[in-house]
């Protein structure tokens, strides 16, 4: 691993995967605890459709992906608030339409190579520098948000009822959350690809939950455990010459079995 | 007489062009004890989240200490119905206690030592502060009601809403519930959703049926005379397994009102 400590997109690579580890720790946490799974996973798709209208449009990629799963946050945090009942279907036809807009605007741009694999798989061998100041402002937003908001987002997350009882802005904070679950997720596409950006933000999480007696217990732990799995994903992929994004959820996925079967084995009530 | 807690007047509410409520007109003076009862889906609880301010009437109004709900925040307390969805969050007791000193609106540092003390106070007040530091979760129906309980005291309200608050406790847990529940009433309001109107004959003071319509029993004690107003609601009583249905109707209620709850 140290050897390959002399190339710079190998030093990149971990300060990415270092980077990423913290935004999904914050906001993995809450994708958890809130089960909004289902619409980060639906955001991060149809994400695809802002690369589609980055490269028709020939603006960046970057600002495409950010204004386009931004938007499609606040149209899926409006339709959760609203219909409650058949919100998980309409986010799932928002999730394809989104794909598809991708794809097809694709097409239509003239002389395109499509590199429809390292948007799904992750890319985090070419991550050029200035992506690495983008990711760490994000991550500056997103830790200095939700420690200003953290009590109110705890509440929120715990009994949306109650604090909106006790004047806490609950649907603000609701779309709050679901800007910054967009931004995270476009980073996390540089990462490990969309196809593996789910398993980031919520297995960490998972296995946190179980071991921490707070919001804040659980992001600390999520982010060590996220650090390490993309750094040792990232060193068998070096050393095996293998994906590093699925290296990398393979590490996580390993984990996240260990420490169901751990569960099972030790007694009900006991903590690790 | 003192000017009351709650006054609703002309209200009306509908739930996807489905009307829940109709014309509701609801007076709560101070310290009454008031429970709320009424058939399944027949909006006990949609009355309730109405008056703290989670739902805005269609048309009327509600007023509490003569404001809207939203500015009169800080003297609801809210006990809601625990259906222990969110029995794997990780959150301490005492954590859950302080949400009840919540000002919303961000802030780095949220909880003072005054609401520190508070919570402390709330949670010795339910028996639960040797508890504190236990994960919510980890407590049984009972123990989770308490501190539910000590998270609506610790804002120190003057009336407390409570939605089926004992839907999750045993029998010998519900009559010291109720217990403590008339103690508090020296000081609060109280106004309690239950269908176990045989265990809150002997603490209420009025009684509301809400049917889309909303009846008011006012009575100052618990006599045989209000009771049986009480059962005048058609509501559905389960007893020993049988249900049976109690007549009469109010008059002014439709057969097609009932039906459709």
């Amino acid at each position: 691993m140290l050897e390959a400590l002399q190339f710079e997109f190998m030093r990149n690579a971990l300060l990415a995967g270092l980077l990423a580890s913290i935004v999904c720790g914050v906001i993995g946490t809450f994708v958890v605890v809130n089960r909004i799974v289902f619409i980060s996973g639906g955001i991060a798709h149809a994400a695809y459709g802002g690369i589609g209208l980055a490269f028709f449009f020939g603006f960046s990629y970057l600002m495409g992906i950010l204004g386009f799963s931004l938007l499609v946050a606040a149209i899926m945090a409006a339709v959760s608030l609203k219909t409650r009942q058949r919100a998980d279907t309409i986010i799932g036809v928002l999730w394809a339409v989104g794909m598809a807009l991708g794809v097809i605007l694709l097409d239509l741009t003239p002389g395109y190579n499509v590199d429809l694999m390292s948007y799904l798989f992750g890319s985090i061998l070419t991550v050029p520098v200035s992506d690495l100041w983008l990711m760490l402002i994000i991550d500056g937003l997103v830790v200095v948000t939700v420690g200003y908001f953290y009590h109110d987002l705890v509440s929120l997350s715990y009994d949306e009822e109650f604090a909106q009882v006790r004047g806490v802005p609950t649907k603000i904070l609701y779309f709050l959350l679901m800007a910054m679950i967009a931004l995270s997720v476009v980073m996390i596409i540089q990462v490990v690809g969309l196809i593996l950006v789910i398993a980031l933000l919520t297995i960490p999480p998972y296995i946190s939950e179980k071991f921490s007696d707070s919001l804040l217990g659980m992001m600390f732990y999520s982010i060590l455990l996220n650090i390490f799995f993309t750094t040792v994903g990232l060193w068998l992929s070096y050393t095996f010459n293998l994906t590093s994004g699925a290296s990398i959820i393979m590490i996580a996925a390993t984990c996240f079995f260990i420490s169901i079967l751990l569960e099972r084995v030790r007694p009900k009530g006991m903590r690790i | 007489m003192s000017s009351p807690v709650i006054k609703v007047r002309d209200l009306w509410f509908s739930y996807n062009g489905n009307p829940v409520l109709k014309d509701v007109n609801l007076t709560i003076h101070p310290r009454d004890f008031l429970a709320v009862i009424g058939p399944n889906g027949g909006g006990k609880t949609t009355l309730i989240k109405l008056m703290l301010g989670l739902l805005v009437p269609d048309r009327g109004t509600v007023r509490v200490f003569g404001h809207s709900p939203r500015v009169a925040a800080e003297s609801i307390g809210y006990v809601p119905q625990d259906i222990g969805t969110n029995n794997s969050f990780p959150i301490s007791v005492r954590d859950v206690v302080l949400m009840g000193r919540m000002r919303g609106g961000g802030g780095w540092r949220r909880f003072s030592r005054s609401d520190k003390i508070a919570a402390r106070q709330a949670l010795e007040r339910v028996e639960m502060w040797e508890y504190r530091k236990r994960r919510i979760g980890e407590l049984s129906g009972g123990q989770r009601q308490r501190v539910f309980m000590a998270r609506a005291l610790v804002g120190d309200p003057k009336i407390l809403f409570l939605d089926e608050p004992t839907a999750s406790v045993d029998q010998k847990g519900q009559t010291d519930f109720y217990a403590f529940l008339k103690q508090l009433n020296e000081d609060i309001t109280v106004v309690v959703v239950s269908h176990d109107l045989m265990v809150l004959s002997s603490y209420i003071k009025s009684v509301a049926c809400v049917s889309q319509q909303v009846f008011f029993h006012d009575a100052p004690e618990i006599t045989k005379d209000m009771l049986e107003m009480a059962y005048h609601c058609p509501v559905e009583l389960i007893a020993h397994g049988v249900p049976h249905r109690v007549l009469p109707k109010h008059s002014g209620e439709s057969d097609a009102g009932s039906a459709s709850v």
